[in-house]
């Protein structure tokens, strides 16, 4: 091979690798802010603050009777985790029935190995992280839909389709977060819609305006003056399961590395 | 060809022409690809209505003032100010029509929800006072003692003494 060959090839194999580089570019929200011709003029973002949630649970009791979740199942649209992560390092999360009716007791439920509780001087941290649908713009619960019953509205939302749903249960599957299910009297895919019969309506989700201490919030990332924008635009908060490519949109301030 | 090969390419035919003439009765007329596309955007437009027009329950303190102003300002005068009405009072609907009277939750375990004494040293929790539910009287209704619309029983001298100590 003569240089000038060697040269040649050089620059086709940089080439082709610039192509997948700039795929695996990781989540801008700007570039969701900017309004593209005939796109809508809302893009509905969520901002979880883990520092103010107290685990009261009133958001979860608010969404079930919200959106008619039959209150005994274990099935719920949103939940709060707790975590616990103690001096030598170890983590516990329990969200015992999704934290419908808040965490009362020191006592960690380990589901089927019983209660554990850790006294306060072994404990480095322990706080609370609701948890919701993220509304990805790259929805892959959507994307995997036989029948076109869950999709993506224009202003962000992933909805199901009640009427079309045949509750295969793939896109309980292919959501990374878990937080679809399957409801009990319905007998389809359930999941989070950001209360659509709400912000439609100019009002907050059931979950933000049942939350005391400020720790839910939801606003329109394409209004530059809305405060939820201005703080995620801050750049200073957290997504989870970034490296899954979903690019969610409820964003967590006070994101400690142990939330999965 | 002979028509062993034509007799079961026009049943084909006829079947995948079924099917079609099926597919336009079936279909619904605003099933398709929308706004974010193919991979997306595949649904029935007409599903996007039927999600807004589940029924609003919780009305939000704005309404509950409509009628309640009195209450709704004296209460954002105490700490408890910052929740809302329907947390405890339960979900207005169109109270006081539908229904008349509102269910109030005045259990125990509405109120351990916030003030069970919990060891979270890195949260929000960790701020607000706290009881042990199994020591600080367990037979008693929180509402015995404490007033929910007025949770403050300190003096005020007290209360300045422990936010000084902050």
């Amino acid at each position: 091979m003569n240089r000038r060959d060697f040269l040649k090839n050089s620059i086709t194999v940089i080439a082709g690798l610039a192509v997948p580089l700039s795929a695996l570019e990781l989540i801008n929200p700007r570039k969701l802010l900017a309004k593209k011709e005939g796109e809508s003029a809302v893009r509905w973002a969520f901002l979880v603050d883990t520092q103010a949630c107290v685990g009261c649970g009133f958001c979860v009791k608010a969404c079930k009777t919200e959106n008619e979740i039959p209150h005994e199942t274990n099935i719920t649209r949103t939940w709060v985790e707790r975590y616990v992560i103690t001096k030598k390092g170890k983590t516990y999360i329990d969200s015992p029935r999704g934290a419908r009716d808040g965490f009362t007791s020191d006592r960690i439920d380990l589901n089927e190995e019983g209660h554990l509780e850790i006294t306060g001087d072994d404990i480095e941290k322990a706080f609370f992280v609701p948890k919701l649908c993220n509304q990805c713009d790259n929805p892959a619960c959507a994307q995997v839909c036989p029948v076109g019953a869950t999709y993506q509205t224009s202003d962000g939302v992933v909805l199901v389709d009640r009427k079309h749903c045949i509750g295969c249960g793939y896109c309980i599957m292919a959501c990374p977060y878990a937080v679809r299910s399957f409801h009990p009297v319905h007998k389809t895919a359930e999941k989070c819609t950001f209360c659509y019969h709400r912000i439609t309506k100019g009002m907050k989700t059931a979950c933000v305006d049942a939350c005391p201490f400020g720790a839910r919030r939801i606003g329109n990332l394409r209004d530059p003056d809305d405060p939820v924008t201005k703080t995620i635009m801050s750049g200073r908060i957290g997504v989870l399961k970034e490296e899954y490519g979903t690019k969610p949109q409820v964003y967590y301030l006070a994101l400690s590395r142990e939330v999965k | 060809m002979g028509s062993h090969v034509w007799r079961p390419l026009y049943i084909a035919v006829a079947l995948i022409a079924l099917v079609l003439v099926a597919r336009t009765f079936l279909v619904p007329k605003d099933f398709g690809v929308h706004e974010r596309g193919y991979m997306y955007g595949m649904h029935r437009k007409g599903n996007e209505a039927e999600w807004k027009a589940v029924t609003v329950k919780y009305r939000t303190a704005a309404y509950c003032k409509e009628c309640h102003a009195d209450k709704v300002e004296s209460l954002g005068r105490t700490p408890h100010g910052i929740i809302s009405c329907e947390n405890c009072h339960g979900p207005a609907l169109n109270h006081p029509d539908d229904p008349p009277t509102l269910a109030i939750d005045r259990s125990r375990a509405l109120c351990l929800r916030c003030h069970a004494l919990l060891t979270t040293p890195t949260s929000g929790r960790a701020d607000i006072a706290g009881i042990n539910p199994d020591t600080h009287n367990p037979e008693a209704e929180c509402t015995l003692c404490h007033d929910p619309h007025n949770p403050v029983i300190r003096s005020p001298r007290d209360e300045q003494a422990r936010l000084s100590q902050k």
